[in-house]
């Protein structure tokens, strides 16, 4: 029994005076010991101060009252006081502005949505977004999009707050000074226009104009060169076409960061074409990741989350799930959800998958370098699972491995008959970017480039640092930048252009598989921005606006009767059919893809590996508080990345966390602070790109260390022969992983599928379930709709996307990173990270944690003014304008769940950053708690709408909660728990279904459906 | 043993400090009278920059009031009419009228006409008037007889006690739905009883826990 119960043992158990408990772990619970499950290696080591923290539930609450300032503060007080009774005696006059004519469809008060489509490193997924009264202000996924399905990641969440971002780029700028689209059109007619002739810089007078305009070689685009992102907007491609045969002489560059370099060039290398791989993670029974953390950030869509989730759905012992081994060198979220993960470094990968070619009979016994024997042994079963599983299972590599890796990969698929089952294969046209950025840079130093258009991107701070683009583009006579945010680049171009928000302006975008969405505004642009497409169209002269370049082209593609029709379906739907490619046939050429093999370099010395951040991605979204506060899902970090370093290498290295080290390779040196990040692999160092921002808006400049300045275009993702040297000095890092600890009680409950199999009821058992007796008179909840939720911890995998769509629909605040180091984060949904076993190679879980409305709540008897309590509907009401800020409720819950305004959090916001704001939640105040509500606007606007249409009953699945809405992995499922039928009631009444804490008799309307692992017995 | 206050002296400190708690005393009763809520609240009644007449139009000419009013049956908000849906009639009546003038020119110029709000609740209060319509609580039990008023007047305290003195005893106020905006309806009888029937009939019970309008 106990070793299928697996109990969050923490450290400082239950007992009372546990300041004094020196113990490193006690298994507390029922049972005497499962696995031991940690939080944090601080957490684990005890180190006093630690105990200290735990105890205090928001700790340090009255260090910003220090006796000088509370004299300040109490006179202040009594001045508000006065000018608060003056205020009252008069009633505001409050005006009411309506139309001057009725808008269509649109009916004041209530929500709208339409379908667009955001692009991400060059892939679209399909939006619908809620707008009140003209204002966009919540983004969820289309259901109808083959690459959302309904579910949003936490970007897409995030970027409505980019929209109403008051840091973006206001006006154009000409050298700095405020200029106008109109004076930027005047200097692209002459620049570009017929005759024109490249300008160092625009003439400040007709004569000067005039004679600029002699030059013969004006006509055809010679020196000039655009530079943009990746572009997967057919408008704007044919657009592209139009210019580029205009001015034939003219170069367009895509360059992203974090672009799929290796991936295309390791197709070409298996199938001598470019092919893009479309992964079926929902028929594959055996997934093997090579670095790859396709659950998490190394996949631009969120239905590989989908497709995988859906395999990992257990419903009875009779059920079954996929398996999933993954080696890496940074623990990822994919990595947490592993059934056996293996910790190697990234350059170490490439022999680990040799090792599996030659298990499988692919390639010769002398390659392999694979010299670690548990390794081989790993190896060897993993390959034996994938053959077992020929035609069902599938081998995905990371973005950050070689090529000939990626071509090794296919081969594998290839030969165990994968290929057309597991991973489907459609043409691309798009060819690793890197060559073309390089030719780029080389001719700015030639001098051979005049005008430089950068539509998009932000190359003087994420270009290979050997390419130094800022000193590149400071030698271009005239640089033009589009951007929403004044950013490095921007702060060196001559012309600095407002580039409109993709809520802002019309585009279209292609998804993974080619499938076009039309990208509709929501809103006119806010800061005169255009998009890149207006810009060219600028540039061409012709000075079109968005919609017009958008639908003429899209009209054009259809016959002429039904064009019309098919436009506004598209509108519609968010999708345009029938723009899906189609698949081809892949068959890899084995003997090219030994001799890449072969050239591969081995794994020596100290490594160091890039990866997107969780927050920035490429740095993109620095200035995005939502993003920067919401915790790395694996090390928990807040507004800030670190270089994550195994346990052993740190100890080796004499480190702890948060001291400084210096990071060198190849000549290069960046400083950042360590985070030791259990399991990750020795002898390696990962850090995150994407921060140390230093022109950007006031949220992200400062944010985070710039590790760009060490990557190069010749190791884009992995260093080998680094080295690290301890400076000396220390940084301070906020987590949110120490916070709110569960105290050694089976909070989160796992088996294995066997160990499920073999007692299906292991999660049930250890709630003991003690009748503790009712303290007040029990309350009948039988009647009418009874609010409750299931979370399938088997499906969660810890991506953030709940977290922020819960932080999107109710208004919830951004602290600052102080703050968060304080314990005053407001997420009302957390993710809890658990680790248990080894600290050098532990296995990790996520759980999310939310108010979990209590039917016998210990929050309500305790508040001294009633501003929570239960409603019939078994909801934890909290009335915000009754609360009087004792706390006494969040220091009752055992959740931890409540969240207290210490500050006003949301006072001084610029407009338009107010614009954000969901108008059917109250925005809070200093001094008042908060809290998951399920989403209580969103019930009670269903309750009325069914009301209104002459019914009681809610239909199952009419509500959504804003987190179960978004989730990829559709592990949150909410509902009426009195209707047995309803999704919610089924789930609950699995044997996997368990209540946290249920022992205190708190009789929780959130429960949790145990994790399960599908363990390979060979490796057991 | 000598005193330190003289007889006197302590009158006076007698008379005048039962002065001051007497004055006090009357300032905080009338304060409190004045602005308790049922009073501070009802009677309000401000200017309009258009003299809008709801006896003329709703009493008089008996327009329904979703004419105007026409989200308040699908919407929490019953919107204030845009000048467009006074133009329907004022394109042809009355259309030289000085009185009318702000909103022709809102109707020209696009910008909407300034109307001050009367009846106002709290931010943190999420009424709908959706809901109240969808139960048969007509307009005029919060609103009042605006069809008799020429200029709209708050007459009820719209304050939490006196909505919840409804919600927990709602039959007085609950009517056929196809009757709520007949101002000047009375049912045959005791309104209560036909009050308590279309409850049960409709299943109508109103929360009263908070989440019902806080959110």
């Amino acid at each position: 029994m106990s070793d299928i119960l697996h109990q969050i043992t923490l450290p400082g158990a239950a007992a009372p005076g546990r300041a004094t408990a020196p113990e490193i772990s006690v298994s507390a619970g029922h049972e005497p010991a499962g696995k031991e499950y940690w939080r944090s290696l601080t957490g684990r080591t005890q180190g006093t101060g630690f105990q200290d923290w735990l105890r205090r539930e928001f700790p340090e609450a009255a260090e910003l009252l220090d006796s000088g300032s509370r004299r300040t503060m109490l006179k202040l007080m009594a001045a508000s006081f006065g000018l608060a009774g003056l205020t009252a005696c008069s009633r505001p006059v409050e005006k009411i502005l309506p139309n001057s004519k009725g808008v269509e469809d649109q009916v004041p008060g209530n929500a709208l949505f339409y379908a667009t489509a955001m692009s991400l490193g060059g892939a679209a997924t399909g939006l619908l977004v809620e707008a009140h009264d003209g204002r966009p202000t919540k983004i969820e996924g289309n259901p109808e999009h083959p690459f959302s399905r309904g579910a949003a990641s936490a970007f897409h969440q995030a970027s409505i707050l980019s929209l109403y971002d008051p840091d973006r780029t206001r006006r154009v700028l000409y050298n700095g000074a405020a200029s106008s689209w109109d004076e930027f059109a005047a200097f692209a007619a002459k620049q570009f226009g017929e005759p024109r002739r490249g300008l160092s810089t625009p003439p400040r007078s007709e004569a000067e104009w005039a004679r600029a305009a002699l030059s013969p070689s004006a006509v055809t685009g010679e020196g000039l060169r655009f530079l943009s992102q990746t572009v997967n907007s057919p408008s704007l491609e044919a657009m592209r076409a139009r210019v580029l045969a205009k001015l034939p002489g003219a170069k367009w560059i895509e360059y992203e960061p974090l672009s799929e370099n290796e991936a295309l060039a390791g197709a070409e290398l298996a199938f001598g074409k470019a092919l893009r791989p479309l992964y079926r993670f929902d028929r594959a029974d055996v997934v093997l990741s090579l670095d790859a953390d396709f659950l998490g950030l190394d996949s631009p869509s969120v239905t590989a989350i989908k497709d995988f989730s859906k395999r990992r759905r257990v419903a009875s012992s009779a059920d079954t799930m996929n398996r999933l081994y993954v080696a890496e060198s940074q623990y990822s979220i994919t990595g947490a959800m592993a059934d056996h993960r293996l910790r190697i470094k990234s350059t170490g990968i490439p022999a680990l998958a040799l090792e599996v070619a030659r298990v499988l009979g692919l390639a010769p016994a002398g390659l392999t370098v694979l010299e670690n024997s548990a390794r081989r042994k790993w190896v060897a079963a993993v390959a034996r699972d994938l053959k077992k599983n020929a035609g069902r299972s599938l081998v995905v590599v990371g973005p950050r491995q070689p090529a000939a890796v990626h071509a090794l990969a296919h081969w594998i698929n290839h030969a165990l008959g994968n290929a057309g089952a597991t991973v489907v294969y459609i043409e691309t046209p798009r060819r690793p970017q890197l060559p073309a950025l390089k030719e780029l840079a080389a001719e700015i130093n030639a001098g051979k480039v005049e005008t430089l258009v950068i539509l998009g991107g932000n190359p003087s701070y994420d270009a290979p640092a050997d390419l130094d683009f800022a000193a590149a583009i400071r030698k271009v006579p005239v640089t033009v930048c589009l951007g929403q945010e004044p950013n490095e680049t921007a702060a060196l171009a001559e012309w600095q252009l407002p580039e409109a928000h993709y809520l802002e302006t019309w585009g279209d975008a292609r998804a993974l598989d080619g499938t076009v969405s039309i990208q509709q505004p929501l809103i006119q642009p806010l800061f005169a921005g255009r998009s890149a497409a207006e810009v060219l169209s600028l540039i061409a002269g012709e000075n079109r606006r968005a919609y017009d370049i958008v639908r003429e082209y899209w009209l054009a593609q259809w016959p002429g009767a039904t064009a019309e029709k098919a436009w506004r379906k598209s509108l519609h739907d968010g999708v345009v059919a029938g723009t899906a490619a189609k698949l081809v046939p892949a068959a890899p050429d084995g003997k090219r893809i030994l001799a890449a093999l072969e050239k591969l370099p081995p794994a020596a010395g100290l490594e160091i590996n890039f990866y997107p951040s969780a927050s920035t991605w490429d740095g993109r979204s620095a200035n995005n508080g939502w993003l920067q506060e919401a915790p790395d899902p694996m090390t928990k970090l807040t507004w800030d990345n670190a270089a994550l370093l195994s346990p052993a290498t740190a100890r080796n290295a004499g480190l702890k966390n948060g001291d400084v080290i210096a990071l060198s390779a190849g000549g290069r040196t960046v400083e950042a602070p360590v985070w030791i990040q259990p399991g990750h692999a020795d002898d390696s160092v990962s850090v995150a790109l994407g921060w140390g921002r230093t022109t950007c808006g006031r949220v992200g400049a400062g944010a985070g260390h710039n590790v760009y300045p060490l990557r190069t275009a010749a190791a884009l993702w992995s260093l080998r022969g680094a080295s690290l040297r301890k400076t000396g000095r220390t940084y301070k890092l906020s987590t949110t992983q120490e916070h709110h600890s569960m105290e050694g009680r089976p909070i989160v409950r796992e088996a294995s599928l066997e160990e499920y199999r073999r007692d299906p009821d292991f999660a049930s058992k250890p709630d003991g379930n003690r009748d503790l007796g009712q303290l007040f008179p029990e309350f009948s909840y039988d009647k009418g709709s009874q609010w409750g939720m299931a979370i399938d911890l088997n499906s969660c995998i810890g991506c953030n996307a709940c977290v922020l769509a819960c932080q999107a629909e109710n208004n919830i605040p951004i602290v600052g990173k102080d703050q968060v180091a304080r314990g005053r984060e407001m997420h009302w949904i957390r993710l809890d990270r658990y680790y248990n076993g080894p600290e050098e190679d532990p296995q990790a879980v996520t759980q999310p944690m939310a108010c979990q409305q209590c039917e016998n709540a210990p929050c309500e008897s305790v508040c001294p003014v009633a501003a929570t309590s239960h409603s019939p509907e078994g909801l934890n009401d909290m009335a915000y304008n009754r609360c009087v800020g004792t706390r006494y409720c969040a220091n009752n819950c055992p959740y931890k769940v409540r969240r207290f305004n210490f500050l006003d959090y949301h006072k001084g916001l610029e407009e338009p950053a107010k614009m954000v704001f969901n108008p059917d939640v109250t925005v809070r105040m200093r001094g008042v708690m908060e809290k998951c509500t399920y989403c209580v606007q969103r019930i009670e606007e269903k309750k009325t709408q069914a009301r209104a249409e002459g019914r009681r009953a809610i239909r199952d699945g009419e509500i959504l909660t804003a987190c179960q809405q978004t989730c990829p992995g559709e592990a949150i499922v909410f509902g009426n728990i009195n209707d047995p039928n309803s999704r919610v009631a089924q789930l609950k009444k699995q044997k996997r279904n368990y209540g946290v804490l249920t022992e205190l008799n708190t009789r929780p309307r959130t429960t949790y459906l145990a994790k399960l692992r599908n363990a390979n017995p060979e490796l057991a | 043993m000598h005193s330190i206050i003289s007889k006197s002296t302590d009158r006076k400190i007698r008379i005048a400090g039962s002065a001051i708690l007497l004055l006090a005393l009357a300032a905080v009763t009338l304060t409190a009278y004045r602005f308790y809520p049922d009073r501070a609240e009802t009677g309000y009644q401000p200017v309009q920059p258009v003299p809008y007449s709801h006896k003329l139009h709703a009493g008089d000419l008996g327009i329904d009031c979703r004419y105007c009013h026409s989200t308040v049956e699908v919407s929490n908000v019953a919107v204030v009419p845009a000048a467009e849906t006074c133009m329907n009639c004022h394109a042809r009546v009355k259309t030289d009228s000085p009185l009318l003038q702000p909103v022709r020119d809102s109707y020209a110029s696009g910008r909407p006409v300034e109307w001050v709000r009367v009846h106002r609740l709290p931010d943190y209060v999420y009424f709908s008037h959706r809901a109240h319509l969808a139960a048969g609580v007509s307009c005029v039990s919060c609103h009042g007889r605006i069809d008799q008023m020429a200029e709209v007047k708050q007459v009820k305290p719209l304050t939490m006690a006196w909505c919840l003195e409804c919600h927990r005893d709602p039959a007085p106020n609950i009517r056929p739905r196809e009757l709520v905006t007949k101002l000047d309806w009375k049912p045959e009888g005791d309104p209560a009883a036909l009050g308590r029937e279309l409850i049960a009939k409709n299943d109508i019970h109103p929360p009263t826990n908070c989440s019902g309008c806080h959110r």
